[in-house]
């Protein structure tokens, strides 16, 4: 099959300035729970946060959650390494966020929603809450009870994953809980509860003012729509920039790149590093029809130039899940430690280099029984590290 | 009575004494104090009728919960690997230098605190740094310096 690659294409919805969001909220409100979770479907927008759950299904799925109790919960702890798209949003487009959240609160029948916002983001929580309390004004002015609070973190990069953090709300240790029972069914307070990444509540937003026509027709098959990328290392332009899904990573890497990339970390410390000779071969998006390789990304986009070693990378993101790891389940509380130490043998000599193998083996048994996808992911960054940059892990 | 109690008092008055609000008052507490002393932890379980434990166990899990006394100002430099490629490890020098403490340590006269953070969010801008909640980026010795004197000075009257 002749291998389609897509090129990059540019989109600008979610920092667009919609003076009318008022009456997208008005407007929005008044339809039936049903038709909005059929515009969500039939956008095929799937959750940004990194899993790629289809959103429409999400709500539908908690909209018919037995309970009386049930919440919308937007996740704003933004702890991958090299992500920093959902701070912006909250910045310069809040109300669009709240906006979707309100619509949530409709469609699944919440009154109370939260935004679980990262201790590090604590400057945001003044003007945030100017955005919200004039949020409330217009909800009321609508016979709409629904309200929204911060809810703070304190540093911890694990309290983003999903279950971690209700746990944190409920005033505990931010440890994960197992799934199934997934949030859908039980979530914070043990309700249901649906729990969205800041940038797909804004994607929403966007299908709710334009259609899911319009948000459909951007990207490729099964990876519909625009996305917001991080980019940020060796690159004459770091920010953020709103992409469509599905282009090259070789296009990316022309677009981005300062003429000397080496290799790209695509999805953060949790994705995947893809050297130079596969950026042809690599496509960004959700797996699906792409061909060659498809990493899915909740954005992060790392660029490396050659002066890089990639074992100061690698060493640098264990010594980061070392520190992040809930210690929770042994799998990855001792994996983490022991991958950290174990590259740091072989480079000073004490341990073969055959042992690099046996770390790999470690990883692989790290992804089949940690207990969530802290422990779980780790492998990515570190095979695709070892296997392509193993002499830079010897010498 | 302790001024830290009316502080608790104060606290659990606000967000009430449910499981729920522990995270905000501990919260509360480390925005005044900067840190959780073990007095601190032992009246806020008393305050919400929890187990010491319970208390202790959920605040060391968050690394923004300082347990050991902090300084006033608390520097976060974050040492993440894009940080950490542009030059992070000459910022830490830089205020090593300035404010004659090691990573980890606090100044004799306990207005600064200087330690590493994961993060922070601000990679395309690195390397940055929280003081307290304030963020400071595209961070170069010089502009450290400059930093440090103005927080250097405030303090001082
Ligand atoms: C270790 C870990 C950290 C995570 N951190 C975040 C985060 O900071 N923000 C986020 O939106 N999702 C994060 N997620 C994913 C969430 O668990 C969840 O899938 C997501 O919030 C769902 O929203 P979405 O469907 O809109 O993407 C994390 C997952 C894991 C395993
Ligand atoms: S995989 Fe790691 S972070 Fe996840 S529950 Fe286990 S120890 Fe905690
Ligand atoms: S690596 Fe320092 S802000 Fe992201």
């Amino acid at each position: 099959m002749a291998f389609d690659t897509y090129l990059l294409k540019r989109a600008d919805f979610i920092f667009k300035d919609e003076e009318d969001w008022k009456n997208i909220l008005t407007r929005t409100l008044k339809l039936p729970p049903n038709a909005i979770i059929n515009e969500l479907m039939s956008s095929e927008l799937k959750g940004r946060g990194g899993a790629g759950f289809p959103t429409g299904l999400k709500w539908k799925l908690t909209a018919e959650a037995p309970g009386n109790e049930k919440y919308i919960i937007c996740n704003a702890d933004e702890g991958e390494p090299g992500t920093f798209k959902d701070r912006e949003i909250l910045t310069l487009v809040p109300h669009k966020v709240l906006t979707a959240m309100a619509v949530c609160a409709h469609v699944i029948g919440a009154q109370q929603g939260y935004i679980y916002l990262r201790g590090e983001y604590k400057y945001l929580v003044e003007q945030l809450n100017q955005a919200i309390d004039e949020f409330h004004t217009i909800c009321q002015s609508l016979g709409c009870q629904f309200t929204i609070r911060i809810f703070l973190g304190s540093g911890a990069y694990i309290c983003g994953e999903e279950t971690a953090l209700f746990e944190s709300m409920e005033g505990k240790r931010g440890e994960p809980r197992n799934k199934p029972p997934y949030p859908t069914q039980v979530g914070y307070k043990n309700c249901p509860t649906v729990i969205n990444n800041v940038e797909t509540l804004a994607h929403a937003f966007t299908i709710f003012k334009y259609g899911a026509k319009k948000f459909y027709d951007l990207g490729v098959q099964y990876s519909r729509g625009s996305k917001l990328f991080s980019v940020s290392g060796d690159t004459p332009k770091p920010g953020i920039y709103e992409l469509e899904l599905g282009m090259s990573l070789e296009d990316f890497v022309n677009e981005f790149g300062d003429g000397d990339t080496k290799a790209v970390q695509v999805g953060g410390a949790s994705g995947f590093l893809v050297p130079r000779k596969k950026f042809k071969a690599t496509a960004i998006g959700y797996k699906g029809k792409l061909s060659g390789i498809s990493l899915p990304t909740g954005g992060s986009m790392m660029l490396f130039n050659s002066s890089r070693s990639m074992y100061n990378v690698l060493d640098n993101y264990l010594e980061f899940f070392r520190e992040e790891s809930c210690g929770q389940c042994t799998p990855c509380r001792v994996g983490c430690q022991q991958l950290y130490q174990g590259i740091k043998a072989v480079k000073r000599g004490e341990k073969p280099a055959g042992y690099l193998d046996k770390l790999l083996k470690l990883t692989e048994t790290m992804k089949l029984t940690a207990k969530c996808g802290l422990g779980q992911s780790v492998a990515n960054s570190f095979s695709s590290i070892v296997e392509n940059f193993r002499e830079e892990m010897i010498y | 009575m302790n001024p830290i109690n009316d502080l608790i008092k104060q606290l659990t008055e606000q967000h009430g004494r449910k499981r729920e609000s522990l995270l905000p008052i501990l919260q509360g507490v480390i925005e005044q104090e900067k840190y959780l002393s073990e007095y601190a932890m032992i009246e806020i379980a008393r305050a919400m009728d929890l187990p010491t434990a319970e208390v202790y166990g959920t605040a060391t899990f968050y690394s923004f919960m300082e347990h050991r006394k902090a300084g006033t100002y608390i520097i976060r430099v974050c040492k993440t690997i894009t940080c950490s490629m542009k030059g992070k490890n000459q910022i830490l020098q830089t205020i090593e230098d300035m404010l004659k403490i090691s990573l980890g340590e606090t100044t004799p006269d306990g207005r600064f605190s200087l330690l590493q953070t994961n993060c922070l969010g601000w990679c395309h801008k690195a390397p940055a740094m929280l003081i307290n909640d304030e963020v400071f980026t595209d961070l170069t010795p010089e502009k450290v310096r400059e930093i440090l004197k103005t927080f250097l000075q405030t303090t001082q009257n």
